[in-house]
C-alpha cells in the first residue's frame, strides 16, 4: 500500500512531526544507570538471600560474635558515609561549574574510599590469618562474598572515580562529564545505602546472634 | 568427551594439554572436519569476493538496531542447527538402546548432549531470536531512529555471540557440563564435576547473561523515551508492550542467574560451601535461586511471541485487535505473577502441604491471563477477514499446540499430581509443548511476518507450506509419544532402557524428529529459494501485508534514519490510521538527521571477554588476569572518545526520499 489518499486528507491532523528536535546526548542516560543500579541491587539482594540462609552455618567453626569487631566496623562505616558527604559537596560544586573545588571534594571521596578498602582488606586478611577463612563453612563462604562484592564495587567505583577526574581535568564541567558525575554519584550513594545494609544485617544483628 | 584430563598443571597453558582434543571419538572428529571444511570454505569466499571490509565496516561495527537485529537472527539460527542436530542424536540414541544394546553414544557423551541441547536452545536460540525481533521491530514500532544506547546494543550482541562462541568451543577443546541444563549442585560442584565441562557452561552463561541484561535495560530505556510524539502507552502495538515486559523481567531476573553462577563459580575456584554437602552448604538455595530466574525467563521468551501473535492476527484479520487494553494488563499480570510461581519446578523438594499449595495456586492463577489472551485473539478473528498467509498459519498452529501444552502445564501444578510426573517424560513433553508451540512457532509466524520488512522481498511460499506442514505434524509425532512414556513413569534423560514394550513409543517420537528435520529443511531450502528469486518476489510498497503499525509506514528495507520525519500519532494502529485518513507522505522540507556513530568497541570487549572466559575455564591465570586489565583499559579509553555522533546530510535524506517515492509510484502504477 502507498499513501495515495482513500478519502479527503484530514487538514487539522498532522501525521509527521515537520519542526522536531534531536533528542539530546544522553537523554536516556540516568534512567538507563537507574535501572542498572536496580539490577545491581538484586545481585544484592540474592547475596543478602544467601547470607541469610547460610549465616547460622558455622559448621563448628566461628560464628559473627567470636569474628567481627565493632570498633573497627564502625570505623569502616564512618569512612564510607564521609565519602558520602564529601562526594555531595563535589556535586554541589559541580552545579556552581566550580572545577577546582569539585575535584578536590572528588579526591577526598576517593581517599575516603580508599581508607574504607584498607580496612577492609585488613579485617579480610586478619580473618584469614585466624583460620576464619571463606572455605571454613557456609556463613563463612557467605559472609566473604556479600561483604567482598561491596568492597569490589567500591573498587571499581574509585577507578571511575580517578578516570573522571582525568576526564574533568581535560574537557572541564562539561554535559557529558556532568553527567557522568551524576551517574558515578547515583552509584556511589548506592554502595552507601547497600553498606548500611551490611553493617546492620550482617554486623549489628551477627553479634546479636 | 573423553576420560578424565589428567592434572597436568602448566603455567603457560594451564590445564590445557593436547589430551583436551577427543581425538579418539570418531563422532566429534567427523563433526570437528566438517566444521572446519566449513569454516574454511567460508572465509576462503569472504576473502575472495573481498568482504571483510564490508562486514567490518556495515555489520559488525554498526550500531544500527535493524542490522544489530538481523544478527541476532543469523546467531539464533546457527546455533539451532546445532541444538537440533543433539535433539536428533538423543532421539536416535533412545531409541535404539534396548534390549542389552547401549546404543551408540557412551553415558559421558550423552550426557553433555542433553546438557548442552537445553543450554544452547534455551540462551543461543531462543534469547538471541526475541532479542533480534525486538531489536530490529520495537524501534520501527514506536516510531524512532534508533534505541536509546546503540553502542550498548552492539556490545550486547558480541557478549551474546562469545557466550555462543565460548559453549561451541567445548564441544571440540575439552568436555560441557554433564549435569542437565540447569546444572544442580552438588553434581555441578567440583566433588563429582572435577573436569571443566561446567566451568564451560558458567563462563559461557556469564559473558551471554552480560549481553542480555545490558540488551533488557536498552529496551526499556527505547520504550520509555523514544516513542513518536502523541503514543502515549496505551497506544503502544502490542508488541511493544509484550516487548517492554519482557525486557523488564530480563532486567529483574538476569541478575538472579549472575549471582547464583557466581556463588557456583566460587564452590568451584575458591572451594567456598555455599552448595555443598559439608560445611554447612546448601544444595537446595541453589535450585531456588536459579528458578527465581528461571520461571521469569520462561515468559521472557514467550511473551515477545505473544505479542506477534497479536499483531499478525489482527493484521491477517484486517481487524483491530479485540480486548487491546486486556491484552496489556493480562500482559502486566504474567508479569507479576511469572515472579510467584519458582517452586512448582520442585515441589518434591518437601517445603511441605502449605507452601506447595500457593506455588500450585499461583502458577494455575496464570492461566487466567493467558487463557484471556487466547480468547483475545480468537474474537479478533471472529467475522475477520481472514488470510491464510503463512504467518497466520504459524498462529493458529500455536493456538493449538499451545492451549494443548498449557493445559498439561495445569496438570503439573497440582502438587500431588507433580509427585509422580516430576522430572518424567512427561514434563520435557510439556515444556516442549509449549516452547515449540510458542516461542518457535511465533518465531517463524515473526520471520515470515517480518522478512519483506527486512530484506524487501516476501518469503516463498510453497515452501514455507512444505516446513509448516512437515514441523507442525512432526511435532506431534515427536512429543505426544513423550507424554504417553511419562505417565508409564519414564524419567528424563535416560540412556539406556530395559523394558522393551517402551521402544515402539521412542521409535515414534524418533519419526517425528525426522520429519522435524525435513521442516527445517524446507525451511532453509525457502530462505534460499527466496533469495534466489528476490526480484520475483520484491515489495516496493514497503507494507506488503496491509500492515496496521508504523513499521509498515517506511520503505522495505528501511532507511538507516528508519523515518524521515518523526510520525505523529493520534491512535492505536497509527499506520491503518494514516492510510485511512489519506495521509500524503512529505516529499520535501529534509533536515539533517542526528545519528549514532559505528564503533568496533563492542567486537574487541567481546573478544578480549571470550578469551577471559577460555583462560577461566582451563586455568590459564596470567591469560585470565591480562585480559581483565584489558577489559578495563579498552573501556576506559572508550570513555574518552566524546565524538559518538554525526549527522546525515539533508541532501542526502531528499535523495533517499526522492528514490523511494519513485519506487513507490512504480509499485503503484501511480
Amino acid at each position: 500500500m502507498s499513501t495515495r489518499p482513500l478519502s479527503a486528507p484530514d487538514a487539522a491532523v498532522e501525521f509527521y512531526d515537520f519542526d522536531e528536535h534531536d533528542h539530546p546526548d544522553g537523554h536516556s542516560t540516568m534512567l538507563g544507570f537507574w535501572i542498572y543500579l536496580m539490577s545491581d541491587c538484586l545481585i544484592f539482594a540474592i547475596l543478602f538471600a544467601t547470607y541469610a540462609v547460610l549465616g547460622g552455618n558455622f559448621a563448628t567453626g566461628p560464628g559473627p560474635r567470636d569474628l567481627f569487631e565493632l570498633p573497627l566496623v564502625a570505623l569502616n562505616t564512618a569512612m564510607l558515609l564521609f565519602s558520602s558527604i564529601t562526594y555531595g559537596f563535589a556535586m554541589l560544586s559541580m552545579q556552581k561549574n566550580w572545577v577546582g573545588k569539585t575535584q578536590f571534594w572528588l579526591a577526598v571521596t576517593g581517599l575516603f574510599g580508599a581508607c574504607f578498602l584498607a580496612i577492609e582488606l585488613y579485617e579480610f586478611s586478619h580473618l584469614i590469618h585466624i583460620g576464619a577463612t571463606p572455605q571454613r563453612s557456609g556463613f563463612l563462604s557467605a559472609f566473604f562474598t556479600l561483604v567482598g562484592t561491596h568492597g569490589l564495587h567500591v573498587t571499581f567505583g574509585i577507578i571511575w572515580l580517578v578516570t573522571l577526574m582525568i576526564q574533568v581535568s581535560r574537557k572541564g564541567l562539561i554535559q557529558a562529564n556532568k553527567r557522568r558525575l551524576m551517574c558515578l554519584s547515583l552509584f556511589w550513594h548506592f554502595l552507601d545505602v547497600i553498606w548500611i545494609g551490611v553493617f546492620t544485617f550482617v554486623y549489628l544483628m551477627g553479634m546479636l546472634r | 568427551m573423553h576420560a578424565p584430563i589428567p592434572e597436568t598443571y602448566s603455567p603457560i597453558f594451564g590445564k590445557l594439554s593436547l589430551d583436551a582434543l577427543p581425538l579418539h571419538e570418531p563422532i566429534l572428529v567427523a563433526t570437528f572436519a566438517v566444521v572446519a571444511l566449513g569454516g574454511i570454505a567460508v572465509l576462503a569466499l569472504l576473502t575472495k569476493f573481498r568482504l571483510w571490509g564490508y562486514l567490518w565496516k556495515e555489520w559488525f561495527t554498526s550500531v544500527d538496531h535493524k542490522k544489530i537485529g538481523i544478527m541476532y537472527m543469523i546467531l539464533g539460527l546457527v546455533m539451532f542447527l546445532r541444538g537440533f542436530a543433539d535433539a536428533v542424536m538423543m532421539r536416535l540414541q533412545q531409541a535404539m538402546a534396548f534390549g542389552g544394546s547401549e546404543g551408540y553414544l557412551p553415558a559421558h557423551h550423552y550426557d553433555q548432549i542433553f546438557t548442552a541441547h537445553g543450554v544452547i536452545m534455551i540462551f543461543f536460540v531462543a534469547m538471541p531470536f526475541i532479542t533480534g525481533f525486538m531489536n530490529f521491530i520495537v524501534p520501527l514500532q514506536i516510531g524512532a531512529r534508533d534505541v536509546s544506547f546503540p553502542f550498548l546494543n552492539n556490545f550486547s550482541f558480541w557478549m551474546t555471540t562469545s557466550g555462543a562462541i565460548l559453549c561451541m568451543t567445548s564441544l571440540f577443546v575439552g568436555e560441557f557440563a554433564q549435569t542437565g541444563w540447569l546444572a544442580y549442585p552438588p553434581l555441578s560442584g567440583i566433588a563429582y564435576s572435577p573436569n571443566v565441562g561446567v566451568d564451560y557452561y558458567i563462563w559461557s552463561l556469564q559473558i551471554a547473561g552480560v549481553g542480555t541484561t545490558l540488551s533488557g535495560i536498552n529496551l526499556v530505556c527505547t520504550i520509555l523515551k523514544m516513542r513518536a510524539p502523541g503514543m502515549t502507552l496505551m497506544k503502544m502495538p502490542v508488541f511493544t508492550w509484550t516487548s517492554l515486559c519482557a525486557n523488564i523481567l530480563i532486567v529483574a531476573s538476569f541478575p538472579v542467574l549472575t549471582a547464583v553462577l557466581v556463588l557456583l563459580g566460587l564452590d568451584r575456584y575458591a572451594f567456598t560451601n555455599f552448595f555443598t554437602n559439608d560445611f554447612g552448604g546448601n544444595a537446595m538455595m541453589y535450585v531456588n535461586l536459579i528458578w527465581i530466574w528461571g520461571h521469569p525467563e520462561v515468559y521472557i521468551l514467550i511473551l515477545p511471541l505473544f505479542g506477534v501473535f497479536s499483531e499478525v492476527t489482527s493484521t491477517f484479520s484486517g481487524k483491530r485487535l479485540f480486548g487491546y487494553t486486556s491484552m496489556v494488563y493480562a500482559t502486566i499480570c504474567i508479569t507479576i505473577l511469572s515472579y510467584l510461581v519458582w517452586l512448582h519446578h520442585f515441589f518434591t523438594m518437601g517445603s511441605g502441604a502449605s507452601v506447595n499449595s500457593f506455588f500450585g495456586i499461583t502458577t494455575m492463577v496464570i492461566s487466567i491471563p493467558t487463557g484471556a489472551k487466547l480468547f483475545n485473539w480468537l474474537f479478533t478473528m471472529y467475522r475477520g477477514r481472514i488470510r491464510f498467509e503463512l504467518p497466520m498459519m504459524w498462529t493458529v498452529a500455536f493456538m493449538i499446540t499451545f492451549v494443548i501444552g498449557g493445559m498439561t502445564g495445569v496438570l503439573l501444578a497440582v502438587p500431588p499430581a507433580d509427585f509422580v510426573l516430576h522430572n518424567s517424560l512427561f514434563l520435557i513433553a510439556h515444556f516442549h509443548n509449549v516452547i515449540i508451540g510458542g516461542v518457535l512457532f511465533g518465531a517463524f509466524a515473526a520471520i515470515n511476518f517480518w522478512w519483506p520488512k527486512a530484506f524487501g522481498f516476501k518469503l516463498d511460499t510453497f515452501w514455507g507450506k512444505v516446513s509448516f506442514w512437515c514441523w507442525v505434524p512432526g511435532f506431534y509425532l515427536a512429543f505426544m509419544p513423550l507424554y504417553v512414556l511419562g505417565l508409564m513413569g519414564v524419567t528424563r534423560r535416560m540412556r539406556v532402557f530395559d523394558d522393551g514394550s517402551l521402544q515402539i513409543w521412542f521409535i515414534i517420537a524418533g519419526i517425528g524428529a525426522a520429519v522435524i528435520a525435513l521442516g527445517i529443511a524446507a525451511m532453509l531450502i525457502q530462505f534460499a529459494v527466496s533469495i534466489w528469486r528476490r526480484e520475483e518476489l520484491r515489495d516496493d510498497t514497503g507494507d506488503p501485508w496491509n500492515g496496521r503499525t508504523l513499521e509498515w509506514a517506511t520503505s522495505s528495507p528501511p532507511p538507516e534514519y528508519n523515518f524521515a520525519f518523526t510520525p505523529k500519532i493520534h491512535t492505536l494502529d497509527s499506520w491503518h490510521e494514516m492510510k485511512e485518513r489519506g495521509c500524503e507522505r512529505p516529499t520535501s522540507g529534509f533536515k539533517a538527521i542526528h545519528m549514532p556513530r559505528n564503533t568496533g568497541t563492542g567486537v574487541i570487549l567481546s573478544a578480549i571477554a571470550l578469551a577471559v572466559g577460555f583462560a577461566l575455564v582451563w586455568h590459564i591465570w596470567w591469560l585470565a588476569g591480562a585480559g581483565m586489565l584489558g577489559l578495563i583499559a579498552t573501556a576506559i579509553t572508550h570513555t574518552f572518545n566524546y565524538k559518538r555522533d554525526y549527522y546525515i546530510p539533508a541532501e542526502t535524506v531528499a535523495e533517499t526520499e526522492a528514490a523511494r517515492t519513485r519506487q513507490l509510484a512504480a509499485a503503484t502504477g501511480a
